[in-house]
């Protein structure tokens, strides 16, 4: 397929507008698409793909609730998340908790944090010794779901006594 | 510091100086932060924003490291002296784009920069002239523990630091190294090597950052990934692919001058020719020609010149530096004649 603008370069762009019920559909090549206005280009952004990622794993009897699921902080729903693929506040994170912690394994293979963290010196190490335990036991639960799902139960017993004493330590 | 004390102070990634300076240009790491206070900047009201630009003058101002950088505010320039800035690597265009509460603070030697209410409340940006990766996130490791001493930074233990984007969640650091890959181009390498590079969870851009294309042989590769690695991980892990990339280089590089060496001389040689005669030139053949007599450079097949020149040249025949160096505005064709002019005063033979 050639590119609807220019006529040269092969469409690698394909664009369908429904405006009032009318349906168009434009074939573009990389450099047309791009130079055609900005707004179309934020429309092949990350927005859509992040949305669509989040989407993914979701029960469909879920869908209204979404569409009303409120950051208490800051107001921002679901629903504008998934239209600018951006959060409102450091809060929507928690809001939005149990779609964003599928979605950032999605993006980044992983949803737990391992690097620096902002905590004041005094209070650093009580700190990244939480974050750290905290890691180590959703990495156990991780383990032990595995261990159960493959019938490795011994395992699984002693992946359950190291959680326990994790969590009486915390 | 004003914005012309630019034009003669050139930035660090024009040196040309650093480790495997020949193939790598320059090394950059940037972090996110947010702070807790105040929504993220897309969804901030313009009071709330102002708020966050405030404190973070106020921070600046009163940490040691950053004490010497100078603030501009995106509601007091023109768009020519914003796109200087973005020319020069030391702000993003997005940031360029936008009017109320946003500014970019910038060291005298363009080091580093931080831009205030981008996509998030902070961009910290520190850049190196070549491949130094590690001495990157020396300089911004500790810019960063200095800002949280004094602001709140968005945090959580399990995702790290938060960000407006969940795509930058995490370490919030973005690594990036650009580098020039004449070689791997012309032996058809290059497709190889960027479906590698994607393979692993990196990104490759063109010189001007996301969205733009790779023109003149230069290439952006960034980790894509920040959440589940420390930053020391990623770090080594873009050490590790850069270091390779760099070794393909050297060796298509020493294929084509064992093979094929009147090709490439010739090829450096017309671009070198046509840079120092043309009286018309686009930017786009700019940066395409310069590419080759810098590789010309980099092979000794050229000599009466040094990598700085024409590193400078790269940049300081940008549409914005070429309005600055003339101090008014020109038209696109102005622009061609003036650049003509520029190149062919800088590469006269002494």
């Amino acid at each position: 397929m050639i590119c609807d603008i220019c006529n040269k370069n092969p469409a690698t762009v394909h664009l369908t507008e429904i405006v009032d019920d009318q349906m168009t559909e434009l074939h573009l090549c990389e450099d047309c698409a791009r130079q055609k206005s900005e707004s179309m280009e934020s429309q092949f952004g990350l927005s859509d793909l992040l949305a669509g990622m989040a989407e993914f794993s979701k029960p469909a009897s879920q869908e209204k609730e979404d569409a009303t699921l409120k950051c208490k902080k800051c107001g921002l729903t679901y629903a504008d998340f998934k239209k600018v693929g951006r959060l409102g506040c450091h809060e929507c994170y928690e809001s939005f908790k149990k779609y964003l912690g599928p979605l950032l394994k999605r993006i980044h293979g992983s949803n737990q944090h391992f690097g620096k963290s902002p905590y004041k010196t005094e209070d650093t190490k009580i700190m990244q010794k939480a974050v750290n335990e905290n890691s180590d036991l959703l990495a156990l639960r991780e383990k032990l779901k595995v261990a159960i799902e493959s019938e490795a139960f011994e395992v699984a017993a002693r992946l359950r006594d190291q959680i326990r004493e994790l969590e009486n330590k915390s | 510091m004003e914005i012309n004390d630019f034009l003669n102070n050139s930035s660090e990634w024009l040196k040309g100086s650093g480790p495997n300076s020949d193939i790598v240009i320059s090394s950059r790491i940037r972090l996110a932060r947010n702070l807790t206070a105040q929504p993220f900047p897309h969804w901030a009201s313009r009071k709330q924003s102002e708020e966050v630009l405030q404190k973070i003058e106020q921070t600046v101002a009163q940490v040691n490291l950053l004490k010497n950088l100078s603030i501009f505010k995106m509601s007091e320039m023109d768009n020519i002296d914003k796109q200087f800035l973005v020319e020069m690597h030391l702000m993003s265009y997005e940031l360029a784009q936008k009017k109320n509460s946003n500014a970019a603070m910038i060291d005298p030697n363009g080091i580093v920069s931080i831009m205030v209410n981008e996509e998030d409340h902070i961009r910290v940006q520190v850049m190196q002239s070549g491949f130094n990766i590690y001495e990157a996130w020396n300089i911004i490791d500790k810019i960063d523990n200095e800002l949280a001493k004094e602001l709140d930074f968005a945090f959580s233990p399990e995702w790290g630091y938060l960000t407006a984007c969940p795509t930058n969640t995490g370490t919030g650091m973005r690594g990036s190294v650009m580098l020039h890959l004449p070689a791997l181009v012309m032996t058809k390498n290059i497709n190889r090597v960027l479906a590698a590079i994607a393979k692993l969870s990196f990104t490759t851009r063109g010189l001007y950052g996301e969205g733009t294309q790779a023109s003149g042989n230069f290439f952006q590769i960034s980790n894509q990934v920040s959440l589940g690695h420390s930053e020391e991980e990623i770090i080594d892990n873009i050490n590790g692919l850069i270091r390779q990339i760099i070794e393909q280089e050297q060796q298509a590089r020493e294929f084509l001058l064992a093979n094929n060496r009147p090709m490439l001389e010739d090829r450096v040689n017309r671009s070198f020719g046509i840079l120092k005669s043309a009286y018309i030139i686009s930017s786009q053949e700019t940066v395409e020609l310069l590419s080759l007599v810098r590789l010309g450079c980099d092979l000794a097949m050229v000599k009466d010149i040094d990598r700085r020149t024409i590193n400078e040249l790269f940049i300081s025949t940008q549409p914005a530096h070429l309005q600055k160096l003339e101090n008014k505005k020109l038209s696109q064709s102005e622009r061609d004649i003036k650049r003509a002019e520029l190149i062919r005063s800088k590469l006269k033979i002494k």
